[in-house]
């Protein structure tokens, strides 16, 4: 029996919880004299109100679900990795590396690669704090996290020595060649007579990651190994007592969650800059844990939070646009709402526990 | 210290008569409701002043919930309590204290790296500086311990003290903090019966200066041998309050099931067969270097139970472990004649299984069951691998391991019958019949079994052991580990008693008791009382 | 269909809105943000100059991620303002693309060179004034060791080491110059505590005047610097102010200018190639009231007769970013 129906804990609490960040968020904007309903507007026009804003909006929210799907397969397993931002420019790498290699003829043959390349580099990069963690008990939070700073050193280094253009000034490499551009949404919905801005960088990255998400629920709750992941996550002491492998099932969760990180890669690398600069992720890692943990670690959830995010960036971007309001008060709007429901989850459930209840209460005394 | 003084009723220095003293603790109609479960309806106590009262009731019967709202953890739906005649507001536990409750959890609530001391002021200190406040203690608990046998090494850490101990520190916090109410939960679910003995001592001083104790236990020789009346709670209601001495163990289980109960285990004389379980001088080292299992040798026929009795952490868990493949060992461990590879490199829990090997093990919410998985989740837990539960070489068949599930809970009798239902949403001994239908239904040569009826309810240890037995029957081989004695010698066709990782002794039930077993898992042979002594 | 239209219409009422400053200029801060005490505050001032003396309004946008260029470069040019400055060299793949879609529009770029017919592409001649403060440290130091220290480790920066080691070898010509990055990635140039290690480092090894063309990194060499009693030289802005008397000169980059200029050409902004140095204002040696005491005569002498020379050409500082490589160590 549950204190609740299901549907109140899968969308009323985060509704609330989300509405009362955006009450806050809006104390915040009067506090420094802008207008909230002018803001609020501002931002959801600028991220649902065109197809380029559209575009940008879903061009964030790719980056989220991959890595917010990424967080969550770990989480799964009970093990916090906060390495995504690491593992997404490792991802950022391999795609490049793909990209320049050859003079693609198509993207159809090179997206696949690329994506073999991006997952492959993101999934090494977290095979070590894996193995670490799973045969030397170091903390995989901390390791994890250090080696966000390795990933940003060592591929700036490889950016720098071998990657870049030769006199260019940007830290950045090459531009990939036209075989190796994404589709565009323009390009993908023109033959169905839909005109979507052709500068909008949203690609046909979404689907894959929507994709994505499909097969994490598979994973998850299908197979085998989802079973042994989550098996593990749920008590270490009765997967050993099962006979399940805790240094086997680390080390693969971990990897799936850094290979998805490092698909994440197609999208920012490949579908939007088309070249591999600096710092490519720009934090996506770390948001990818807020994804997680309001997703309820949910490929549905996963993408609604994305979604969310991407909505953030993308109106939040419109705001320092038009309504001169600082880009730190963007990252306020988001540190609120990932506030209210990641961190006080509580605060909004306790009451509406309660209140569920005694509705319940009064029906069966009517 | 010892305020014996209420409000000048009665004279206080001799024991009180307890059909004529005053009542201590009178709850009336407590109500308290967790979501739509209702763990307590309406229930009315009333213990004299000066008494022994027990409470005794199944699992989830509500005991814990009633004792956690006198000592102010959960605020009651609805009515009163009133201590010493006076309705008090118990609203946390500073108010409980105040009011002259003292709680003895089951867990202990103890700082393990802080001494006996710090651990007895933890918490009532008077003001900033500690030292006046430990000075103040050192003497109280000499005169405590001199009192009521309550010897303790005041300077000694927690960590390095028995359970026994642990528990007496325990009943020294209260009392530090001037309770006269004692509630004390389970107390000797994790003490030797010599220890548990002790403990019984130490409640009948305290009951002689007029404290008042409420003893919460499942035992029914423990209400019987120390209490002066005992209520009786199912689901959530008081459904008698008797004095002790006008009441007997078969209607007390009557009381608490609801219907009659067959306390004793019905069961033929063993015929064992060839040997399917052999062990030679098996060691086993913990993670912490600690030696656990010190060159066990013993055997196990098949159609024989072999029952290990023992303190909890003897080296039984650690046995059980190795068995069932997820600790590894030295020494020479045999399943039907084949060796089994204890190094922990070549096997796992599900190469165990292969062989033959079914695991009911001690812990069934960390190991045996994933308490936040559907109960046909855990049907398979162990035994996913499979191939009868796979749809292809990664997609599990989910719709035919419910299927399964569901005629494995029906024959096991689980109740409610929903394999959808999350695995803490059954009671322990629901949870309990899981995992025995997931393991004894694989048919195995060999069972291992851990405390089979731990927090489980009386209705239901009936069913587990009849279902033990009959899987004897069948020419099975079982080693059963238990605290239990009165379950191991209930259950076992020999008992063997482990004692700090060696095994103390065997014997025949028919030609034993509990007095010698008693002594043997103390870990002597002689003189029952050494555990007593060392504290001293 | 009515779908789109209802997206259309929904820009189209966007546009409006937003367009109202039709034709004010505008301006986008690179990722540092506008007030790093340095390159992008350099270009803050510039506008605010402008706003200030022609009483005219402008549009600014400090980013938070590379997509956001374009994007950013779109929606004013779009919206309507013209011309569009751009403080740093992290603009020219954007600007290429949004140039040819906007030929009405003007650009102009700073620090980098986009050759478009509606950009004006602003370039310094960094390894000038460079080369001057290196006199300028060479007659500060009474030993023979000076250093640099870099913020991101790309050729920009490389060419302002390499203009100080020519200036500072052209007086001691055995004397020694440390040259030490602050890192290898953008966030080097906003770590002042590596910055004032480094300093310390340098100090240790007998630099007597430390320059630091390293963004925000360099206000902890500054600080780290006076409080180890060495003589700083600052970059971009004049930043002799922030530590007054402990700050031998500063190597000013005047992008105020740069975008004061193109502000009040307003439309008539002249596309092309426009290099900024000595000869032009673009980039000098910052002298006021909080350096004075540190600069001697002979110093102020030298330091004309050096900025004489470049300008007429006498001498020639090698530039760095030419062919990779520098002379001078």
């Amino acid at each position: 029996m549950q204190a609740m129906p299901k549907w109140a804990d899968a969308v009323l609490i985060p509704l609330i919880s989300i509405l009362l960040a955006f009450f806050f968020s809006g104390l915040t904007i009067l506090a420094i004299g802008k207008d909230p309903v002018v803001a609020i507007q501002t931002m959801v026009q600028g991220a649902f109100g065109s197809t380029n804003g559209l575009g940008y909006t879903l061009y964030y929210t790719t980056n989220f679900i991959f890595t917010g799907l990424a967080i969550a397969v770990a989480y799964h397993a009970r093990l916090f990795n906060i390495g995504g931002e690491g593992q997404v420019m490792l991802g950022g790498l391999g795609v490049a590396l793909v990209c320049l290699a050859i003079d693609w003829p198509h993207w159809t043959l090179a997206l696949p690669a690329a994506m073999v390349g991006g997952a492959v580099f993101g999934a090494a990069w977290a095979f070590i704090p894996a193995y670490l963690q799973a045969k030397r008990g170091s903390h995989i939070v901390i390791t994890t996290m250090m080696f966000n700073f390795i990933a940003s050193a060592f591929v700036g280094y490889i950016l720098l020595n071998y990657l870049k253009v030769p006199g260019s000034m940007s830290t950045e490499s090459a531009g990939f060649s036209a075989g190796a551009h994404l589709p565009t949404f323009h390009e993908m919905l023109a033959p169905f007579g839909i005109n979507f801005n052709k500068n909008a960088p949203a690609n046909i990255s979404f689907l894959i990651a929507l994709l994505a998400a499909f097969g994490f629920w598979v994973l998850i709750w299908k197979t085998r190994l989802g079973y042994e992941i989550r098996s593990f996550g749920e008590s270490e002491s009765a997967a050993k007592y099962a006979g399940i492998n805790p240094v086997r099932i680390t080390v693969i969760a971990m990897m799936i969650s850094g290979a998805l990180c490092g698909l994440m890669a197609i999208n920012n690398v490949m579908g939007e800059a088309e070249r591999l600069i600096d710092n490519a992720p720009e934090g996506a890692g770390f948001i990818g844990i807020a994804v997680a943990l309001m997703g309820r670690n949910h490929p549905i959830g996963i993408v609604l939070a994305a979604l969310l995010f991407g909505f953030l960036y993308q109106g939040g971007a419109e705001l320092t646009f038009w309504e001169a309001i600082p880009r730190e008060l963007i990252i306020v709007i988001q540190g609120l709402v990932i506030m209210f429901t990641g961190a006080l989850d509580n605060m909004v459930r306790a009451p509406l526990e309660k209140l569920f209840l005694t509705l319940r209460k009064n029906k069966k005394g009517a | 210290m010892v305020s014996t003084t209420h409000e000048g009723r009665q004279t206080p220095a001799a024991p009180i008569a307890p059909s004529t003293a005053p009542l201590a603790i009178e709850l009336r109609g407590i109500s308290k409701a967790f979501g739509p479960v209702q763990a307590n309806k309406d229930i009315c106590i009333s213990v004299r002043k000066g008494t022994i009262h027990g409470i005794i009731g199944e699992n989830g019967a509500g005991k814990s919930t009633l004792m956690s709202i006198l000592y102010g953890f959960y605020k009651a739906d609805s009515g009163t309590v009133l201590i010493n005649g006076k309705e008090v507001q118990i609203t946390d536990s500073q108010a409980a204290i105040a009011a002259g409750i003292g709680m003895v959890f089951q867990h202990f609530k103890l700082v393990e790296n802080f001494s006996v001391l710090e651990n007895v002021v933890l918490g009532a200190e008077d003001g900033g500086l500690l030292m006046p406040s430990l000075g103040k203690a050192r003497k109280l608990l000499k005169q405590l311990s001199d009192e009521y046998e309550l010897s303790v090494d005041p300077d000694a850490l927690i960590e390095d003290l028995s359970v026994g101990h642990q528990q007496r520190v325990e009943i020294l916090k209260a009392l530090y903090r001037q309770a006269d109410i004692l509630i004390l939960d389970e107390p000797t679910g994790v003490l030797t019966p010599a220890e548990a003995d002790h403990l019984f001592r130490i409640l009948e001083g305290l009951k002689a200066q007029g404290k008042t104790i409420i003893l919460i236990t499942h035992k029914l020789r423990e209400i019987m041998n120390v209490t002066d009346s005992v209520s009786v709670m199912r689901r959530g209601e008081m459904t008698a309050t008797v004095s002790t001495a006008d009441t007997s163990p078969e209607q007390l289980a009557e009381l608490m099931v609801g219907r009659k109960v067959l306390l004793e285990v019905d069961k033929t004389p063993a015929t064992p067969g060839a040997p399917i379980l052999e062990v030679e001088k098996l060691t086993v080292v913990d993670s912490h270097g600690v030696t656990r299992v010190k060159g066990v040798d013993l055997t196990v026929r098949a159609g024989e139970i072999l029952g290990i009795a023992g303190v909890a952490g003897n080296g039984q868990t650690e046995l059980l472990e190795v068995l069932g493949g997820y600790q590894t060992g030295t020494g020479v461990i045999r399943v039907n004649g084949q060796e089994l590879d204890l190094t922990g490199k070549a096997s796992d829990g599900q190469s165990r299984r292969a062989r033959g090997i079914a695991h009911v093990p001690e812990d069934r919410h960390d190991e045996g069951l994933i308490l936040n998985f559907a109960a046909w989740e855990n049907i398979v837990f162990g035994y996913h691998h499979d191939p009868e539960y796979q749809k292809n070489a990664w997609i599990m068949d989910n719709a035919k391991i419910k299927k399964i599930a569901h005629e494995k809970m029906e024959r096991f009798d689980t109740r409610p019958l929903n394999e959808k239902l999350e695995a803490k949403s059954f009671s322990g001994g629901n949870q309990q019949k899981i995992v025995l239908a997931r393991e004894i239904e694989r048919n195995p040569d060999l069972l291992l079994i851990g405390q089979p009826t731990r927090g489980v309810d009386i209705g239901a240890i009936e069913f587990i052991h009849q279902q033990i037995v009959a899987l004897r029957d069948q020419g099975k081989a079982i080693l059963l580990v238990s605290v239990e004695l009165d379950e191991i010698m209930a259950l076992s066709d020999r008992i063997a008693v482990m004692f700090d990782g060696n095994i103390m002794g065997e014997r025949l039930p028919s030609e034993t008791n509990e007095q010698e077993l008693g002594m043997l898992m103390a870990g002597i042979n002689n003189g029952a009382d050494a555990t007593l002594s060392e504290g001293a | 269909m009515t779908l789109m239209k209802s997206f259309l219409g929904a820009a189209a009422t966007l546009a409006l809105t937003a367009g109202a400053a039709m034709a004010d200029p505008a301006i986008i801060y690179d990722l540092g943000g506008k007030f790093d005490k340095s390159f992008n505050e350099a270009a803050y001032n510039g506008a605010e100059r402008w706003a200030a003396e022609t009483g005219g309004t402008y549009r600014d946008v400090e980013l938070s991620s590379d997509a956001q260029r374009e994007q950013a470069l779109r929606r004013f040019a779009e919206s309507g303002y013209n011309p569009i400055v751009m403080a740093g060299f992290s603009f020219a793949t954007a600007l290429e693309a949004v140039a040819a879609d906007f030929p009405d529009t003007k650009f102009a770029i700073i620090d980098m060179v986009v050759d478009a017919p509606n950009v004006q592409s602003v370039v310094y001649s960094e390894h000038e004034g460079s080369y001057l403060v290196g006199v300028a440290a060479a007659y500060a130091a009474k030993g023979d060791t000076v250093s640099f220290i870099g913020g991101m480790d790309i050729p920009l920066i490389s060419k302002f080491a390499c203009g100080y080691a020519q200036g500072f070898k052209s007086v001691k010509p055995e004397g020694t110059v440390i040259v030490n990055m602050t890192g290898t990635t953008p966030a080097a140039w906003n770590d002042p505590v590596k910055g004032g290690e480094l300093t310390r480092a340098q100090k240790s090894q007998g630099s007597e005047v430390v320059f630091a063309a390293a963004g925000g990194t360099g206000l902890g060499v500054l600080q780290t610097a006076a409080d180890e009693d060495m003589l700083a030289i600052g970059v971009d802005s004049n930043q002799n102010y922030l530590q007054p008397g402990k700050v031998l000169t500063s190597m000013v980059k005047r992008v105020d200018n740069a975008v004061f200029e193109a502000f009040s050409q307003g439309t008539d902004l002249e596309p092309g190639f426009n290099v900024m140095g000595l000869a032009n204002g673009g980039v000098s040696a910052a002298m006021d009231e909080f350096n004075a005491p540190l600069i001697t005569e002979e110093m102020k002498m030298a330091l004309a007769e050096t900025e004489a020379k470049i300008i007429s050409g006498e001498i020639v500082v090698h530039d760095y970013m030419s062919d990779s490589a520098c002379p001078a160590y």
